[in-house]
């Protein structure tokens, strides 16, 4: 019988063949950390261990308050470069080295590969899997544990498969797609398991949504979610790769797998996530009118190029009503962005635009929600207290959703925004 | 009225971080002012200031920020009273709007934990525990009507403006 | 009579008699700058004084700058306390992002030469750059401002400097001023206004008369005209001041203010080769286009040293946008300068960029007071773009002159 796509990767990882519900060990091929690191260096110390296992598997980056917003965190960061220098770990991406969330660096810096094995100390890591890889998120102390031995256990979960078909509409992105899926699946829908996508829809996307896409799983309680890789992904690795043990690997066509959909890219129409979980879907006409305080537009779920270009593209030439924070998922995405003038298209437009990193995505910075206020966030969770206070809103939407309803003031369905545009190209002179 | 207590003295240039860092400044709770009045200077100052609320300074007492918050922190913590040989412009009309006493005269004739009695509005400082009597530098007109009604809001509720 | 000195010309024409210094009089107040740091006290102050509607919306800008956009829960509320106001009110506002408030103030030209401007910040006295009496005031007092369109001021003595000869290569405005600093002393100019004089001043930009009038509360000033031909308000010729200062250019030189004052001055000879940790660029002091092309300028084509974080922070929109425009942000980001939004960031503590314990701070701000910055366990240094830029580079402070491209 066949394997699913974790199947195989724990089957390399344990030299023999393994199915669900084994327990494997496995030695990474990256670990990812960003300012928690500072705590696991503590646990790391505790262990009683000198060095790390290998300082090149280990990546280090501060996104979560760069630059940093209070003398703790600021002293947590000095924990962390101290550690990096000490133990000879030169992928950190520290302020003044391209860095951003941690998820972007691993793609975007070529960590992540088809079938690598890659950990990190953060719930989203699963974000990797658009890149084919085995991406699992874990707690500190276990990560304390890779750091020290090299090694960690993992059981082989169930699997399931999305097969997605077709292209968007205008107006539709990566981020409607999800947030139905996650919303006909439920918030514990996928829980412990490798959520595994593939399909010419698939094919059709850009690394960016697909990256959106398994970003997003962890919010169904996927352990891991993956794409299946292709040429898009054998040409983002062109000359970046960091490691050469990287092969393409998928599930065997007669795969077991504990459940299977399909979704078909022309069935998916913008939508919002409401208040206060990531699971209350509701379609935009079903949203349309809430008023809004603020938009967010970035971090690890939607703070790619091609998401900010997506925004500028609705913004360009008109006004936000709200105040509109852009959170560029890294430096590199903020230096394309300024070379290509979205930057720019977005500030005329009265957006800000906040460091790279994760911005007000979780409350510690820039852009924090005050009570009763609302905000639109193109981010991955909203739920209570998320992004600040706990009286605030949180609507989750895609970049062009989120960038349509600013210029509003309220919630409102973008492709009106290409609709007008479709008229004024076909209608002539107005 | 009468002030008379204990003095914690300090030297010139205490600027408007070392009485209330910026930091703490985003509150409207006087409270948790008081509880960081002074931090960076002298961790023990709120101890200390229950059983003296008389502080005493060289120059250029407030010196920096605009902030109010430096002597609504003082007020605050328990201070009765700042003598300093000098202040600095905005902390001084500031300590006059929120109605903390402040007084310029020479200093160097007051030591730490020296004992002062000073009636508000009066010209001279008694140095209790030197018998000395200071003569302090006269307010101008409109600080002391701003000042005998309870402060710059008192005095706008009281007479509309200026 | 002898003649008048500009902050006695501005303070008789607004208070509608003979303002000599010494006098108390009461003006009316053309322009008032609220930023988010005090606002929240101006608000309330005002709600206290039991103020219906303030004097004039249109003379009133409220800025968030000081902390913006909000890095948490308790600021964002104490934001939206602000903003409910101001929206009530019908203020002008710009939000977080906009900039600082003394650029704004500048740029979009609510300050200019002959205007009374007060601000509940301390650094108003930038707008002596544009000829406008500003100064400081406090959140009370902003708020009877508010609502009476007046308040009461001293009129102050003047201190003349003069500056003379040219400025060498690779010093700039904010060495001049930290320089006049250091000879004056932090204290003293304080309650003074000042007027500088210099052909300097001909030649030089807005943005360095800025940065210079910006510095003058750092003396205890109350306000400071960087006086030339076409600040559009003069002196008279016989006017008197209490004190003449006499700067030689010339004999000016890359310089710092060590920690833990803003008189604390040294050549950079004398500290360089210390190493530091971070860097920032920015502030109403030294955000404006010409001082992040300064550094960009040093930093092109270079990498910042091991261990050197730097961070920049136009001090607004505008500037962020001309920077993009004419590829200084790209010079920045690719040397690997981190870039914040437009505000007050680092400066004041409340904010992105808090320095860790123990750790050497450049920066091109206004103040080096011990906690300033957010910790008090780290030492500030004040420096020029340049200064900045070239130790950017070497991780250790620099003397910015062999590397400043003629």
């Amino acid at each position: 019988m066949g394997k699913t796509f974790a199947e195989k990767i724990l089957s390399r990882c344990a030299g023999y063949d393994v199915t669900v519900g084994d327990i494997v060990f496995a030695k990474p091929d990256f670990c990812i950390s960003h300012e928690n690191a500072s705590a696991i260096c503590a646990t790391f110390k505790k262990i009683g261990v000198d060095n790390v296992f290998d300082p090149d598997k280990i990546v280090l980056t501060f996104d979560h308050t760069v630059p940093a917003s209070t003398i703790a965190y600021a002293n947590a960061h000095r924990v962390v470069r101290k550690f990096a220098k000490e133990q000879g770990i030169e992928n950190f991406y520290d302020m003044n080295k391209y860095g951003g969330v941690c998820h972007q660096i691993m793609c975007q810096e070529g960590f992540s590969a088809p079938g690598l094995v890659i950990i990190g100390s953060d719930s989203h890591t699963c974000t990797s899997g658009a890149m084919g890889a085995f991406a699992v998120g874990v707690g500190r102390t276990e990560m304390a544990g890779v750091w020290a031995t090299g090694e960690l256990w993992l059981k082989v979960p169930d699997a399931i498969s999305i097969e997605v078909t077709g292209d968007f509409q205008p107006g539709v992105g990566a981020k409607d797609l999800i947030l139905r899926i996650i919303g006909d699946m439920r918030a514990d829908g996928a829980d412990y398991c490798s959520v595994e996508f593939y399909g010419d829809g698939i094919e059709n996307m850009s690394i960016a949504d697909r990256m959106t896409i398994c970003n997003m799983c962890v919010e169904m309680g996927a352990k891991n979610a993956v794409c299946k890789p292709d040429d898009k992904v054998r040409a983002a690795l062109e000359g970046k790769a960091k490691s050469d043990k990287w092969e393409m690997v998928w599930a065997d066509d007669d795969a077991e797998y504990l459940a299977s959909y399909r979704y078909s890219l022309e069935d998916i129409a913008p939508a919002v996530a409401k208040p206060h979980t990531v699971d209350n879907y509701a379609t935009i006409s079903e949203a349309t009118g809430i008023k809004i305080d603020q938009a967010l537009i970035g971090t690890c779920t939607n703070g790619r190029l091609e998401d900010l270009r997506a925004a500028a593209e609705v913004l360009k030439g008109r006004r936000v009503k709200v105040r509109t924070m852009i959170t560029p998922a890294s430096v590199e995405v903020y230096r394309q962005a300024l070379k290509e003038g979205i930057l720019e298209t977005l500030l005329l437009s009265g957006c800000t635009i906040t460091p790279p990193g994760c911005g007000a995505c979780i409350g510690l910075s820039s852009g924090v929600l005050g009570d009763h206020e609302t905000c639109i966030s193109t981010a991955n969770r909203n739920f209570k207290g998320r992004m600040g206070s706990k009286e605030g809103f949180i609507y989750l939407a895609s970049p062009m959703t989120a960038a349509w309803s600013a210029l509003h003031g309220e919630i409102r369905d973008p492709r009106e925004h290409f609709e007008s545009a479709s008229d004024k190209a076909g209608g002539g002179q107005a | 009225m009468e002030i008379k207590d204990k003095v914690i003295k300090y030297g010139n240039d205490i600027n408007t971080d070392l009485i209330i860092a910026g930091k703490y400044t985003k509150t409207l709770s006087n409270e948790e002012l008081a509880v960081h009045a002074m931090e960076d200077l002298d961790v023990h100052f709120t101890k200390k200031v229950k059983g003296a609320s008389i502080v005493v300074a060289g120059s250029y007492f407030g010196c920096g920020s605009s902030r109010e918050a430096a002597p609504v922190a003082l007020r605050a913590a328990g201070v009765s009273c700042v003598f300093a040989k000098s202040f600095a412009r905005i902390f001084f009309r500031n300590a006059v709007n929120v109605g903390l006493p402040i007084v310029e005269c020479d200093t160097d004739r007051i030591n730490d934990g020296d004992t002062l009695r000073y009636v508000l509005g009066s010209s001279e400082v008694i140095n209790e525990t030197t018998g000395e009597s200071i003569p302090v530098n006269p307010l101008p007109e409109i600080m002391v009507k701003i000042f005998q009604t309870g402060g710059l809001v008192q005095y706008f509720r009281e007479t509309g403006g200026y | 009579m002898p003649g008048m000195t500009i902050a006695e010309k501005i303070l008789s024409e607004h208070s509608g008699k003979e303002a000599r210094a010494g006098d108390i009089v009461f003006c009316d107040v053309d322009f008032m700058v609220v930023p988010d740091s005090t606002g929240i006290f101006t608000v309330r102050s005002f709600k206290e004084m039991e103020g219906k509607k303030v004097c004039d919306p249109n003379k009133i800008m409220f800025v968030f700058d000081h902390c913006s956009p909000p890095p948490n829960q308790h600021i964002a509320n104490m934001q939206k306390y602000e903003r409910d106001f101001v929206l009530s009110q019908g203020v002008i506002l710009a939000e977080g992002g906009e900039g600082v408030c003394h650029q704004l103030a500048v740029e979009k030209g609510y300050a200019s030469a002959g205007k009374l401007v007060v601000g509940a910040d301390s650094h108003t006295c930038t707008y002596g750059a544009v000829g406008a009496f500003a100064t400081g005031v406090g959140a009370t007092d902003m708020a009877a401002t508010m609502i009476s369109g007046k308040n009461w001021f001293k009129v102050p003595e003047t201190i003349r400097v003069n500056l003379k000869n040219d400025l060498p290569a690779g010093c700039t405005a904010k060495d001049i001023i930290l320089t006049v600093i250091g000879k004056i002393g932090a204290e003293g100019g304080n309650y003074k206004a000042f007027e500088f004089y210099g052909d300097y001043f001909e030649k030089c930009t807005l943005d360095d008369r800025m940065t210079i009038a910006n510095m003058v509360v750092e003396m205890g000033g109350k306000t400071g005209f960087t006086c030339f031909s076409g600040l559009g308000i003069q002196a008279d010729e016989d006017a008197v001041y209490c004190e003449t200062v006499e700067i030689d250019l010339a004999e000016v030189v890359p310089c710092v203010a060590k920690p833990h004052t803003v008189d604390n001055w040294a050549p950079v000879s004398e500290v360089a080769g210390k190493p530091i940790n971070y860097a920032f660029i920015g502030s109403c002091t030294n955000g404006r286009f010409e001082d992040l092309k300064a550094a960009a300028d040093i930093l092109r084509g270079g990498k910042l040293a091991r261990g050197v974080r730097l961070l920049v922070v136009p001090a607004s929109k505008d500037i962020l946008l001309r920077a993009a425009d004419e590829g200084v942000l790209k010079d920045l980001v690719d040397a690997g300068a981190a870039v914040f939004t437009p505000s007050c960031a680092a400066c004041v503590g409340t904010h992105g960029g808090v320095p860790a314990d123990g750790e050497t701070v450049l920066s091109t701000t206004n103040r080096n007071f011990k906690g300033r910055m957010g910790n008090p366990n780290a030492d500030i240094y004040l420096v020029s773009p340049m200064t900045l830029a070239a130790s950017c580079l070497t991780g250790v402070i620099t003397d910015p002159r062999p590397y400043v491209k003629e």
